[in-house]
């Protein structure tokens, strides 16, 4: 019917009094690596766990893999997709290799895999052995990464997937999911670690108490946001008089620290502007060491939506 | 039914991890092995058999403890879940919520049953090399006193797994199993005594179903009036000619205290948002 993996539609969810979602609307296609980003309780985690078949919406309508995944016969769907929750927790007195069997089984997946996951999460044969109350943070996430790629998913919802892991594992935390993303599977990501969400989501949605505040590419968020774009300068002089008469009204001066000039301005006017800096009359040249150009990073872009919102 | 027993077994898997199997296991043992060796002792030229005296004296023990420790088994098993985080995965797989329910059930009744079964197994096998010729109709007994032990400790069980669904966290879930530990095993009995003696003219049948409406109740009604042998030396002969209620139909009461409350929780557990 639809192409898409996933479609949610005027959803809202009520817990009693709170509206954990209010009429959302979302659509994840095949081969899309979406972020979801907001603090806490704005309804990341139950709408992951509306699209999961936890809960059942108050309003709206849901369809998961062309089903209902809250529906009787959902056992179908649910057999792909891969589920990471935010504080994973595992049955204590298990090993590493009985806890990733037990979810296999349960799925219905092939248990000669299970090797092959191990290894591509990064979880040593010694570790496997033992039990799962001794594993440290990382180790438990990574278990909990391996069991959500059990049975090769087509949709796989990661709810805070790298809290507690440290840059290394970070790194090749992305490089599965990344790979998993080109093999076509979807994949919806929940961060409050948004820098590094950068380059690794093709799409970004925002959201803030239950309702979506933002929805699309980091580019096309970002001429929407219109926040300014920042040139930074490093001058061997602290004559910055001269400059501030080059640079004119388009822009905002600031001295930082360390002999750096930052110049704010619209991104438009951002090549034009270091044209006038660098490049025109060389009778009054400005010596310039450096120039650094900062695009509004994507925590920026979020506390400026939130903003948005809170004004509305 | 695959799902089931995959779920089963790993919560049976759990239980022996957590020494709590075992630990069960050995109490039974300890107890039975126990109480039949002191059964075995004044009997000799009474004429009644060391197996009736074990079975009077260890339902009897039963009654108390098999409730208590399928209520401290199964308190936990579903708010447990929850409160640690587990049921989120557990739930986000293909299984449906009766099925997740069932199993884990299963494995917990299995651990009972595995305690009961080799514990006073034990009792059993003590009393074989005891050297006093028992009949078929002892042993008969005997067994069944093992099954329906085995019956209360699921019962229980499923009391508790009732509990553990009916609340959101899991001292209220202590609580309440606590609560029906005291209420069906030491105070609905205080209570039936109290209207029997203040001559409240309840009849026999108020009475039968009164009884009926306790496992705890119905399992000692089927072991001490259910053999001839052994409710003759129960002290429980002529109560049981006047309680006219059959084996089968004690049984079958039993059962219903499995199922009833398991059915219901499974009904509660499949509505509860998580």
């Amino acid at each position: 019917m639809t192409d898409f993996t996933a479609e949610v539609q005027g959803v809202t969810k009520r817990y009693g009094e709170t509206e954990a979602v209010r009429g959302v609307d979302l659509t994840l296609a095949p081969g899309e690596c979406v972020a979801m980003v907001g603090h806490n309780g704005a309804g990341k985690s139950s709408l992951i766990k509306l699209m999961l078949g936890l809960t059942t919406p108050t309003e709206g309508r849901i369809r998961v893999l062309g089903g209902d995944p809250a529906s009787a016969a959902c056992s179908p769907i649910r057999r792909q997709i891969g589920f990471l929750p935010e504080n994973v927790a595992f049955h204590p007195n298990m090993t590493g290799r009985e806890t990733l069997d037990f979810y296999a089984r349960l799925k219905g997946a092939s248990r000669c895999d299970n090797d092959a996951l191990f290894e591509k999460v990064g979880l040593e044969p010694a570790a496997i052995k033992r039990r799962v109350s001794t594993y440290s943070k990382g180790m438990r996430q990574r278990l909990a990464l391996a069991q959500a790629l059990l049975g090769g998913p087509k949709l796989l919802f990661l709810d805070e997937p790298t809290t507690g892991l440290d840059p290394a594992l970070r790194q090749s935390f992305y490089a599965i999911v990344a790979e998993l993303r080109d093999q076509g599977t979807t994949i919806l990501l929940c961060s409050h670690a948004l820098t590094e969400l950068e380059g690794q989501a093709d799409r970004v949605v925002v959201m803030n108490r239950g309702r979506k505040v933002a929805d699309g590419s980091l580019a096309t968020l970002r001429s929407l946001a219109r926040l300014p774009v920042r040139i930074r300068l490093t001058l061997p002089t602290d004559d910055i008089d001269a400059l501030a008469a080059r640079v004119g009204e388009g822009a905002a001066l600031t001295r930082l620290a360390g002999g750096v000039v930052e110049l704010a301005c619209a991104n438009d006017d951002k090549v034009g502007l270091v044209r006038r800096i660098a490049c025109e009359s060389p009778a009054a040249n400005i010596a310039i060491e450096d120039i650094e150009i900062v695009q509004p990073s994507l925590d920026e872009m979020y506390a400026h939506f939130l903003r948005r919102e809170a004004a509305e | 039914m695959n799902t089931l027993l995959i779920i089963a077994g790993k919560e049976l898997r759990e239980a022996t991890r957590n020494r709590w199997a075992v630990a069960t296991t050995l109490l039974m043992a300890a107890l039975a092995l126990t109480l039949s060796f002191l059964g075995s002792v004044p009997t000799g030229t009474v004429g009644v058999g060391p197996v009736e005296v074990t079975i009077v004296s260890l339902s009897s023990l039963t009654i108390f403890l098999l409730p208590l420790i399928a209520l401290l088994l199964s308190f936990d098993a579903v708010v447990g879940e929850i409160d640690r985080g587990t049921m989120t995965l557990l739930l986000s797989y293909p299984v449906a919520r009766w099925q997740l329910l069932l199993g884990k059930f299963l494995g917990h009744a299995a651990v009972i049953a595995l305690a009961t079964v080799v514990g006073y197994g034990a009792a059993g096998v003590a009393l074989a090399m005891g050297g006093t010729a028992i009949g078929p109709e002892s042993w008969r007994a005997f067994a069944a006193m093992i099954g329906s032990s085995v019956m209360l400790g699921a019962a229980f069980t499923a009391l508790g797994y009732l509990a553990s669904t009916i609340v959101r966290d899991r001292g209220t879930a202590a609580g309440i199993a606590v609560a029906v530990w005291l209420c069906f095993v030491l105070l609905y009995d205080m209570a039936l005594l109290g209207i029997l003696a203040s001559g409240s003219g309840l009849g026999v049948e108020a009475l039968n179903w009164l009884l009926l409406a306790n496992p705890a109740d119905a399992y000692r009604l089927f072991n001490l009036t259910g053999f001839k042998g052994v409710s003759a030396f129960a002290g429980t002969a002529g109560l049981a000619a006047h309680v006219q209620l059959s084996v089968p139909l004690l049984l079958a009461v039993m059962a219903g205290w499995i199922a009833t409350p398991l059915a219901l929780a499974a009904a509660l557990f499949s509505r509860k948002q998580i």
